[in-house]
């Protein structure tokens, strides 16, 4: 189903589109992000959404923490990371990062919203997610090489020139596949939620459409 | 010189060009050994351990250039080249190991106190072959050896002694 056509039915609103720097996006092509907006506060999950988590984790097995990154969607994400010069064993892909903690606690333990939904979808579908506090975004995200001097995040040190960054008009918000700008991470007091996709190349469309729905949908429904 | 400055401007570009498409054909082979690897990863798992870890090139997430890219894909051809060498040399081992093992079952007595695991024949699971004497020292002294496979992996569950303390 398109985005158009659920949000004729009701569900939740056509993800937008971010733009990603024309620099880098002939460099690295297929890169982009999309996010969606809803009216969420974080807190506790409440019963469906941990039982989903619990059947999610039935669903979940050893094996599949060793063939993981053989699946077209993980292993776009690994092939990325490469690319961009970060190690996929060390700073991990949502995904692989989500299957281990699965092992190591025998579950995927609720951490809460919007947490579990990012890790329902996440799980599901292999795309990578992130959640911001929607009100502390100026404008549209996009993808963009920090400038020098910039920093990420008021009280935060100077990013080196040229890291890959997420940025709303007026600054960057998170690193790409990194830490998130203090002020832009949702808090207890956060009221409308941004869920954003990365797409890399080899991830199709309609996953990172699924992703989004899957986690708006979670987080509207509790 | 307007001639020669459009011809340096030109030049200029072209390596630009010539650069980038070479970027890209890097990042396609690291793609395509990622892949391999990936593949060889899992093949390895629970036969044996290959290196497979490529330091980051960077701590935060950037454009590589040229160099980088190149010294990524050369990381990876190395590792993906010394996990098909781990892996052909582990299938000589299973393979061997295979051949003691039927050669052990026709004679138990020619390979006495030999243990061989299924892990040792490249098969999961727990469990061993071991050949032993019938009968403890009676079969030592009488050469009645044979071999004994054991029952395998210990059943999932908790212990009777567990449920007795609840």
């Amino acid at each position: 189903m398109s985005g158009a056509a659920a949000e004729r039915m009701g569900w939740v609103p056509a993800p937008r589109q971010g733009w990603v720097a024309p620099h880098i996006a002939s460099e690295l092509p297929g890169l982009g992000i999309a996010w969606v907006e809803v009216d969420a506060k974080p807190g506790r999950s409440p019963e469906p959404v941990r039982r989903r988590l619990r059947d999610l984790s039935d669903r979940t097995y050893g094996s599949q923490a060793i063939r993981v990154r053989e699946r077209p969607i993980p292993w776009a994400y690994r092939v990325f990371y490469r690319q961009i010069g970060l190690d996929p064993d060390r700073t991990r892909t949502p995904i692989e990062q989500l299957t281990l903690d699965r092992l190591h606690d025998g579950g995927f333990r609720s951490r809460g919203l919007p947490a579990d939904a990012l890790t329902m979808a996440i799980v599901e579908t292999g795309v990578a997610l992130r959640a911001f506090d929607a009100e502390s975004i100026e404008g549209g995200l996009c993808i963009r090489d920090s400038a020098p001097g910039e920093k990420l995040g008021e009280q935060e040190i100077e990013m080196a020139h040229g890291t890959l960054t997420i940025a709303d008009e007026r600054k960057p918000i998170a690193l790409l596949f990194g830490r998130t700008a203090a002020g832009n991470a949702v808090e207890r007091a956060s009221r409308r939620i941004a869920v954003a996709a990365v797409q890399v190349k080899g991830v199709p469309q309609i996953a990172v459409e699924e992703a989004l729905w899957m986690a708006a949908a979670t987080l509207e429904s509790a | 010189m307007p001639a020669l400055l459009r011809g340096e401007e030109l030049a200029g570009v072209g390596v630009g060009l010539d650069e980038r498409a070479a970027r890209l054909q890097l990042r396609d082979q690291i793609a395509r050994l990622e892949a391999e690897l990936a593949s060889l990863f899992g093949e390895a798992f629970g036969h044996t351990e290959i290196r497979h870890r490529v330091d980051a090139r960077s701590a935060e997430p950037r454009v590589l250039g040229l160099g980088e890219l190149e010294a990524v894909r050369d990381s990876l051809a190395d590792r993906v080249a010394e996990a098909r060498i781990e892996l052909a040399e582990r299938a000589r081992v299973e393979t061997d190991n295979r051949e003691l093992l039927r050669r052990m079952l026709a004679a138990p007595a020619d390979f006495k106190w030999v243990r061989i695991s299924r892990a040792d024949v490249g098969e999961p699971g727990c469990g061993a072959w071991h050949s032993r004497p019938r009968l403890g020292p009676i079969g030592m002294l009488m050469g009645w050896w044979r071999v004994k496979v054991s029952s395998g992996c210990p059943l999932a569950g908790r212990l009777a002694a567990v449920e007795h303390e609840a």
